[in-house]
C-alpha cells in the first residue's frame, strides 16, 4: 500500500515526508538538524534525552520531535530562546553523567555531545561528575564499557535485547537504575559489538589493540603482515569523508604500506578458500547423509551464539575455518616457509569490521604448531584511527596494489561482507563443483539485499538446494525455532550477527544505520561486479596453494578446518 | 451516549486520583474505539507519602468501588478488569476483595516499586512486562492501554462514585485525606464544594498556630498558605498540615527530594540528573538558586512524563511562598 504524503513545515521551511513517519524522521532527510542524542533510526525513538524538543503550532508545551508523529500541515519551531535555555540545561545534566575522556575515546572529533556543547555554550562541568568513580569493565577481549560516560539511553539495552543475546539489562542500584551486565548464568555476551554502534556517547568501544600492533611494527625481528577483511573496504572512506560506500581497496593498501607495512593480503583471497572448503563439506553432507541443515560459521558471534545458546546444534556448524583464521594459519606455514621466515616471527594484524573477531582470534582450538593464526584484530575504525595518528589521509592519498597473489580475491571473496554473500559464492562453487561448468548466471539477486530474512531454492543438476539467509541474531533464533519443527527444512544456512551482515558490523565508523549499510553493500556488489575473476574457484591463489600445499588431507584439516564445543558464561561480575 | 456516561456528565464527576479530568470523558473515549477487546484497571497505587483515602474506601466501602469496576465491565464489554494496589494494600486487603470479587473477571495485582508505578502508561507497561517505565502519550491509554487496546483507568474513590451515581446515590461529596499537624487526622467524607478552610474548620482540624498546608498529596502536592484556603479542594484529596514554627524546611524537602529521586524511573534526563541535582543540593544545604530554578524548568517544560513534570511544585511553591531567605539556611 502506498504511503500517504504529506507537508509539514519546519522553521518556515516546507518539507514532505510520508504519513506515520515522525517529525524528526522528515527533519533529518530534509538535512534540518534537530539536535538529538538517543534518537537511532535503528531503534524505538526513546525520547529520553529531550534535546529534539520542539514547538508545534496549537500544541501545549514542547515535544519531542523523535517520537511524533507529523500529521499534514504541522507548523514546526525548532529553536527559540526558550528551547536554547532548556537544551542548555539539559545538556549540562547530561555532561554531569557523562565524564569526559575524550582523549582516547571512539567518537574522537565526531563527538554529538561536544558539538552540542559548544553549540549551546553549555558549561560542562556546571554539575560535578556523578559517576566519576564508576569502574570500567571489559567483555571477553572485544568490548571496553565504560559506565562512567553512559548517559542511561538504553539504546544498548534495546540493541542487546533485538539480538536475543539479553546480556545488558538495567538493573536499579541504589536511588538509579543503571546499565549493567546480566548476572544471569544463561545469559552471555557474543562481542557482535552492535551495542558499540548504537552507542551515542562512546560508552561502548571496542578493546583498543593500536598499542600492540604498534609493538610489533617497532619490533625488528617481527615481519609484520595487515590483511584486510571485505566489508572494511566500503566503510573506512566514510572515516575520512569520502562518502557513504565509497570503494577505498587500494587507498587501504597504499595506507598500509605507508605505515611502513609490505605485506598487505585480503582477507576476501582466504574467502575464496573458505567457499572451496564449505561448497565441499555441504555436497559431502549432502551425499553422504551428514547433519543438516549446514550453519555457516565466519561470524564469531554467531558461533559464540550457538555454542553458548544452543549447544545442540554445533554439528550443524561447518568445520570450515573463518577466512581471517585460516588466512592467518596458512601465512604462518605455507606463506612462512615459502618466505623462509620463522613463523614465530610472523605478526599477523587482521583488519575487521568487527569487535568478535578480537574474540575469535584467541580460541584456542585454532592454534597451529602452537601458535595463534591471527595476533591482533584492529577494527575498521581502529585502522582509521591509526592512519589518523600518522597522518595518513586516504581521501589524498595515491591507490597502490596489495601484495600480488596474496592480495587478490575474486568477486565471490568480495561479496562475504555483505548479508547473503558467502552464500552466492558457495553457490557460485558448489554449481562448479556438482554440476562440472559454471551456472549460466552468477548473480543470485534474490539472496541479496539487507532484508533480515531471505530464502530460496537453487536447482542444481538434480538437487533442489534450499538455502536461507539471515541476519541479526534474533532472526537466526526464528530461524533455529523453525528448524527444530522441521529439520529437512534447509540445506544450507548462512548466519551473519549483525545487521546486513560484517557491512553493519560492530567495528565499523559510526554512525550506522541502514541507509549506510546498503550504500556499503552495494559497493561491495560493485566491486563483484568489476572483478575480472568472479568464482572463488577460478582464483589464482586458490588454485597455487590447492597444488601446492592444501594437496594433502593433514594440511587441509589443519589449516582449514576447526572444531566447536558448548561455552561456560566467560563475562562474571 | 450511553445511560451511565450520560450520568456521569451530568453528575460532572472529575478523576479522584489528581487530574480532575472529566471521568465521562474517558469513558466516551474508550466507548468510541470500535476495538472489541477492552480493558479496566482501578487503580489503587495511592502512591503519595501521607494519603490513605483510597485506603479508607478500600477497607469500608470495598463492595461499592467493586461494584463501579463492574459497571464498567459491563458497559464496555470489557475482558478483563484489574485492581492495582500498592504492596502494602495488597497484603492487607487481597484476601478479602478476592471473596467479594468471587467469579467476576476481575484480577488483583500488587503494584510495581517506585511512585513512577502508579502513573497509569507505566502501570499498563508493568502489567504486560513486569517492568515500570512511562510511555509516551499520545496514544493515551483509551486508544491503546494494556496490550494496545483500548483501556478505561479510574482511581479506587473514582469507582466509589461512580457506582453511587449509577444507583442515584451521589452526593457531590469526596473524600479527604487529612494528616500532619493536626488534632484530629484521618480520612473525611465531605461535600466537594467546601473551601479547604471549611473543611479543616468542619473537621476540627484548623490549627491556632502559624502553618502551611501541602495540598493534593505528600511528595508532589504543592504548598499553600492560610491565606490561600479560601478556594475548593480539587485533584486528590489529601491535606497536609505543617507547624511554620516548627518545621525544618530543608528536612522536609529533603524527604520530598529523597522520595522523587527513589521512585521515579530514570527515564529522561531532566528527571533522572535533575531531581538527584535538587536532591544533592537539599542534602548538602547548599543551594545555589539560579541552578535550582534552572532545573525547576526543565522538569516542568521537558519532562517525558506528568512525574517530573509535577516533581518540581513543591520545592518551588515552598521557596518562593515561604521567603526561603529569610526562612532557609541560616535557621538550620
Amino acid at each position: 500500500m502506498e504511503k500517504k504524503r504529506i507537508k509539514i513545515t519546519i522553521d518556515g521551511k516546507e518539507v514532505s515526508g510520508f504519513e506515520g513517519q515522525r517529525v524528526l524522521e522528515i527533519a533529518i532527510e530534509n538535512n534540518i538538524a534537530i539536535p538529538n542524542l538517543c534518537y537511532h533510526s535503528d531503534l524505538k525513538p526513546k525520547a529520553s534525552c529531550r534535546l529534539c524538543i520542539v514547538e508545534i503550532t496549537g500544541k501545549r508545551g514542547y515535544q519531542t520531535a523523535c517520537s511524533t508523529i507529523a500529521e499534514d500541515g504541522m507548523i514546526i519551531t525548532t529553536d527559540n530562546e526558550e528551547i536554547s535555555k532548556l537544551r542548555k540545561t539539559n545538556l549540562e545534566l547530561l555532561f554531569s553523567q557523562h565524564n569526559e575522556k575524550c582523549s582516547d575515546c571512539v567518537k574522537g572529533n565526531d563527538c554529538r555531545l561536544l558539538n552540542l556543547a559548544q553549540k549551546y555554550n553549555v558549561d560542562i562541568s556546571r554539575f560535578t561528575d556523578r559517576k566519576i568513580d564508576f569502574p570500567e569493565i571489559e567483555f571477553g577481549p572485544s568490548i571496553h564499557f565504560d559506565p562512567s560516560k553512559c548517559i542511561d539511553c538504553k539504546n544498548c539495552v534495546e540493541v542487546c535485547s533485538h539480538q536475543n543475546v539479553k546480556f545488558l539489562e538495567v538493573r536499579e542500584e541504589g536511588s538509579f537504575f543503571q546499565i549493567c551486565p546480566s548476572r544471569n548464568g544463561k545469559r552471555d555476551c557474543v562481542y557482535c559489538g552492535q551495542c558499540v554502534v548504537h552507542c551515542p556517547t562512546g560508552a561502548f568501544q571496542g578493546v583498543d589493540a593500536i598499542k600492540i600492533v604498534e609493538n610489533a611494527m617497532n619490533d625488528v625481528q617481527k615481519t609484520v603482515i595487515f590483511q584486510i577483511a571485505p566489508a572494511v573496504r566500503t566503510s573506512i572512506g566514510e572515516e575520512f569523508g569520502m562518502g557513504y560506500g565509497a570503494i577505498a581497496t587500494e587507498k587501504i593498501a597504499a595506507g598500509i604500506k605507508k605505515l611502513g607495512i609490505n605485506n598487505v593480503f585480503d582477507v576476501s583471497a582466504a574467502a575464496d578458500i573458505v567457499t572451496m572448503e564449505e561448497a565441499e563439506e555441504l555436497i559431502q553432507r549432502i551425499s553422504n547423509g551428514g547433519v543438516l541443515p549446514m550453519f555457516t560459521s565466519c561470524c564469531p558471534a554467531w558461533v559464540k551464539y550457538l555454542e553458548f545458546y544452543h549447544p545442540e546444534l554445533i554439528p550443524n556448524l561447518t568445520s570450515v575455518r573463518s577466512p581471517q583464521v585460516l588466512f592467518g594459519g596458512l601465512t604462518k606455514t605455507f606463506w612462512a616457509k615459502k618466505q623462509e621466515i620463522d613463523p614465530k616471527n610472523i605478526f599477523v594484524v587482521s583488519i575487521m569490521p568487527c569487535t568478535a573477531k578480537k574474540y575469535e582470534i584467541k580460541r584456542e582450538e585454532n592454534i597451529i604448531d602452537g601458535l595463534n593464526p591471527v595476533d591482533a584484530v584492529l577494527t575498521t575504525h581502529e585502522l582509521a584511527c591509526l592512519f589518523k595518528k600518522n597522518g595518513i589521509d586516504l581521501n589524498l592519498i595515491e591507490s597502490e596494489d596489495m601484495t600480488p597473489l596474496w592480495g587478490d580475491a575474486t568477486g565471490a571473496g568480495v561479496i562475504y561482507g555483505t548479508s547473503g554473500g558467502v552464500t552466492e559464492s558457495a553457490l557460485r562453487t558448489a554449481i562448479f563443483k556438482i554440476t562440472g561448468k559454471n551456472a549460466e548466471s552468477i548473480e543470485f539477486t534474490n539472496l541479496r539485499g539487507l532484508n533480515e530474512s531471505k530464502e530460496a531454492s537453487v536447482i542444481i543438476g538434480d538437487l533442489t538446494l534450499k538455502v536461507a539467509i539471515v541476519n541479526g541474531l534474533s532472526n537466526a533464533e526464528k530461524l533455529i525455532e523453525k528448524i527444530k519443527d522441521n529439520p529437512n527444512c534447509y540445506h544450507y544456512i548462512e548466519v551473519m550477527a549483525c545487521p546486513g551482515g560484517c557491512i553493519g558490523g560492530g567495528g565499523q565508523p559510526m554512525p550506522t544505520d541502514s541507509k549506510i549499510r546498503k550504500l556499503r553493500s552495494e559497493g561491495l556488489y560493485k566491486i563483484d561486479k568489476d572483478k575480472q575473476k568472479r568464482l572463488a574457484h577460478e582464483s589464482a591463489l586458490v588454485e597455487g596453494i590447492y597444488k601446492e600445499y592444501l594437496n594433502d588431507e593433514k594440511n587441509i584439516h589443519k589449516v582449514c578446518h576447526t572444531k566447536y564445543g558448548k561455552r561456560k558464561k566467560e563475562n562474571n561480575f | 451516549m450511553s445511560e451511565i456516561i450520560l450520568k456521569l456528565k451530568e453528575a460532572n464527576l472529575l478523576g479522584r486520583g489528581g487530574a480532575n479530568f472529566p471521568v465521562w470523558q474517558k469513558w466516551e473515549a474508550v466507548a468510541k474505539n470500535s476495538d472489541p477487546e477492552k480493558y479496566i484497571i482501578c487503580n489503587g497505587a495511592e502512591g503519595e507519602p501521607d494519603v490513605h483515602k483510597d485506603e479508607y474506601i478500600i477497607k469500608n466501602y470495598p463492595n461499592d468501588f467493586i461494584d463501579g469496576i463492574i459497571i464498567a465491565i459491563k458497559e464496555f464489554s470489557a475482558k478483563k478488569a484489574y485492581i492495582y494496589l500498592n504492596h502494602n494494600y495488597y497484603d492487607k486487603y487481597k484476601d478479602s476483595l478476592s471473596d467479594i470479587i468471587g467469579e467476576a473477571s476481575i484480577k488483583i495485582i500488587e503494584k510495581g516499586k517506585g511512585y513512577i508505578a502508579g502513573e497509569e502508561t507505566a502501570i499498563c507497561e508493568f502489567i504486560e512486562k513486569g517492568f515500570v517505565q512511562p510511555r509516551q502519550k499520545p496514544p493515551f491509554i483509551s486508544d491503546a492501554g494494556l496490550w494496545g487496546k483500548p483501556t478505561l483507568l479510574n482511581n479506587v474513590e473514582t469507582f466509589y462514585h461512580i457506582a453511587k451515581i449509577n444507583k442515584g446515590e451521589y452526593k457531590d461529596t469526596r473524600f479527604i485525606s487529612i494528616e500532619g499537624d493536626v488534632a484530629n487526622s484521618g480520612t473525611f467524607e465531605k461535600l466537594n464544594n467546601l473551601t479547604i478552610d471549611e473543611i479543616l474548620k468542619g473537621t476540627g482540624n484548623y490549627p491556632d498556630f502559624d502553618f502551611f498546608v501541602q495540598v493534593g498529596g505528600g511528595a508532589e502536592g504543592l504548598i499553600m498558605l492560610p491565606s490561600e484556603l479560601n478556594t475548593p479542594l480539587s485533584g486528590c484529596g489529601a491535606l497536609k498540615i505543617f507547624n511554620k514554627e516548627k518545621t525544618d524546611v530543608f528536612v522536609l524537602m529533603e524527604y520530598w527530594a529523597n522520595f522523587l529521586n527513589c521512585g521515579n524511573c530514570d527515564k529522561c534526563v531532566p528527571c533522572r540528573e535533575g531531581v538527584y541535582r535538587i536532591w544533592e543540593m537539599i542534602k548538602n544545604r547548599d543551594i545555589d538558586k539560579e541552578k535550582l530554578f534552572d532545573l525547576f524548568e526543565v522538569l516542568e517544560k521537558t519532562s517525558f512524563c506528568g512525574l517530573g513534570r509535577g516533581a518540581s511544585g513543591p520545592f518551588k511553591s515552598l521557596i518562593l511562598k515561604l521567603n526561603f531567605e529569610k526562612y532557609g539556611k541560616e535557621k538550620n
